[in-house]
């Protein structure tokens, strides 16, 4: 479902980037941990089609996606890749639902039954109404992984998705995106450098070194 | 949800900015809509009053003043002419047909003209109700006095001397209603007409009351057994070769003045055209300010936004897509402050007719919609695209990867 192969990035001279090679199942779930600064954010950037590698080829579904030209590669990214940022980065002028339906707009899709039954699903089903200024950090957590999920993803990449939460809230995250991946029997790929997530995870790759 | 949903719902997300450039665009335009407005039905009006008249003789004096005062009856006349003088001329073999006017009272800030029934013919009048006048003292009343002073067929009432409302009032005899006419919306509605003899008797120091109960003359002259004067003649040419002929003939042999509505006419507008283009060019001037306006508040809050775009486009927008999200918010913006603006340009019209019921722009209507204002709305269209163009292209080429690891 996704591999890389010998992909490499580099931003200069001395700050570059060279990946292991990755390859995932359809339904599987990986875990990458690493220190701040080993590339992991660039790891993912890469996978989510938001960051061409300067060599190496990205498969998502035997699809090489950095071939794909410019607004194609957008619609295969809002089809395909579900991305759940560090911070929730969730749309402030619109509702909790709106936040969603746009993400159908983007790729075409009609608004689906499916919007509600994610919000339900991620426990802020009575907030859809709501702007989005009026959510606690929790819920805007929880709101954004409702968003990937939005377009049925085939692959879900998540960006320390625990880091701003407390040990209740970061485990209740986790739990939610493997229970959510697994519905859907897409990809799921966590990068972080959280430590209490790695008991979640059987596998695991790490980054830049030993931990 | 799409592309005009979520534009609006940025806009309105900052309400306060948003008011303001839709406020300022909706002002500049509101002065081109007055503007458009009054020079239409002003440029009309003017010209279906002046229909049929050729040429105003008078007393010497500014010709301009001459044509207001016999055409449009909104300034002072400039005298009176002996009618022997004014009988002689309209034999001259260039003149179809003249009709006298006699000016020089009010009722209630309404002017009292007398004239003959060829002035009723000459406008194409309908009575509402009631008939012309027949004896002295009978008048008839242009629509929109009957409906303002309240006065029906067979009401009385008390002229003043002057053309302004505040003088004596002639208090020997009353003048009788004995028609209404239909509105026209031509210079009649705001007109008292009757009788040159009423005209004459109302000033005469006697009262010979025997020739009040006298038919008054209905076309041409009124007999008179003394020296009479009126204020001025409407006259309509023979053949072409009178409009040559005729104004020189009489401007230069005679103690009268002859002056030509349609050339008097352009020549105000040419006077007043310098006060037109001044005020265009200070609506412009604010169509352009608010045209900055937008492209400021497009441009700064999209530094704030670059972070929403790039969410978008992680959730599969197209850079096109983002680039008509920030075209559409100035097409909405400028949408709604051209509609604001021609609304707003309609009711400040509305208000100027309504407090200004007897001046030159009372007759004017408000409500009444040029294709001209198509012109206007896609006008603003444009001011919104070339506003957010820029700030369109900035979020065209946000760098998504870039502004969500910052």
């Amino acid at each position: 479902m996704l591999s890389i192969k010998n992909v490499s990035f580099k931003y200069n001279n001395s700050n570059s980037f060279v990946f292991p090679d990755i390859s995932c199942q359809a339904g599987s779930q990986l875990l990458i941990l690493g220190e701040s600064g080993s590339g992991k954010t660039t790891l993912l950037n890469i996978l989510g089609g938001l960051l061409a590698p300067d060599k190496g080829e990205v498969l998502i579904d035997q699809i090489p996606i950095y071939s794909l030209s410019g607004a194609k590669l957008d619609k295969f990214r809002g089809n395909n890749i579900g991305i759940i940022f560090q911070k929730p980065h969730i749309l402030g002028p619109l509702t909790v639902e709106e936040n969603l339906s746009l993400a159908n707009f983007f790729v075409g899709k009609k608004q689906s039954d499916r919007i509600s039954q994610v919000l339900e699903d991620l426990g802020i089903g009575q907030k859809r109404r709501s702007l989005v200024s009026t959510l606690s950090e929790g819920e805007a957590q929880r709101l954004s992984i409702a968003r990937a999920l939005a377009n049925d993803p085939k692959v879900i990449l998540a960006d320390e998705p625990t880091a701003s939460l407390d040990d209740v809230n970061a485990s209740k995250v986790i739990q939610l995106l493997k229970e959510q991946a697994e519905k859907y029997h897409a990809v799921l790929i966590i990068v972080t450098h959280d430590q209490r997530v790695k008991d979640h995870f059987e596998n695991q790759t790490i980054m830049g070194g030993a931990l | 949800m799409n592309l005009i949903k979520l534009s609006w719902k940025y806009l309105i997300d900052k309400p306060l900015n948003t008011g303001l450039n839709i406020l300022l665009l909706a002002l500049g335009l509101a002065i081109i809509t007055v503007l458009l407005l009054i020079q239409d039905q002003f440029e009309n009006k003017m010209s279906r009053d002046a229909e049929g008249i050729d040429l105003v003789v008078g007393a010497k004096g500014s010709p301009l003043q001459l044509i207001l005062s016999s055409v449009y009856h909104i300034d002072f006349p400039t005298g009176n002419i002996d009618m022997e003088e004014a009988k002689s001329l309209s034999k001259n073999r260039l003149v179809k047909n003249s009709i006298p006017l006699g000016m020089g009272d009010n009722y209630q800030g309404f002017r009292i003209v007398g004239t003959n029934h060829d002035y009723l013919e000459l406008y194409q009048v309908n009575f509402q109700t009631g008939q012309a006048w027949q004896i002295p003292f009978e008048v008839v009343l242009g629509n929109d006095v009957a409906e303002k002073l309240k006065l029906k067929v067979g009401d009385r009432f008390v002229g003043s001397h002057g053309i302004g409302s505040s003088s004596h009032d002639h208090d020997e005899h009353d003048y009788v209603v004995s028609g209404v006419l239909e509105k026209q919306n031509k210079v009649l509605d705001n007109l008292i007409l009757t009788s040159i003899e009423s005209v004459w008797y109302t000033h005469d120091e006697g009262h010979d009351h025997e020739k009040f109960e006298q038919q008054v003359v209905k076309s041409g002259f009124p007999e008179s057994d003394e020296p009479r004067e009126v204020t001025s003649l409407l006259i309509q040419y023979r053949n072409p070769i009178a409009a040559v002929q005729l104004p020189r003939f009489i401007n230069s042999r005679s103690s009268l003045q002859a002056a030509s509505p349609s050339f008097e006419i352009s020549r105000l507008f040419e006077l007043l055209g310098v006060g037109i283009k001044l005020v265009q060019g200070l609506a412009i001037v604010i169509i352009i300010i608010s045209g900055l306006g937008i492209f400021i508040a497009l441009f700064n809050s999209l530094k704030e936004r670059k972070y929403d775009l790039a969410v978008m486009r992680t959730i599969g927008a197209s850079k096109g897509q983002l680039f008509m999200h920030i075209i559409l918010e100035g097409l909405i913006l400028t949408f709604l402050g051209a509609l604001f603006g021609i609304i707003l340009g309609h009711l400040f019209l509305a208000f100027v007719v309504y407090t200004n019921e007897q001046g030159a722009l009372s007759g004017l209507s408000a409500w009444v919609f040029l294709k001209e204002e198509i012109w206007i709305l896609c006008f603003a269209l444009i001011v919104g695209i070339f506003a957010s163009l820029i700030p369109a292209w900035n979020a065209y080429r946000t760098d998504i990867a870039a502004q969500l690891t910052r």
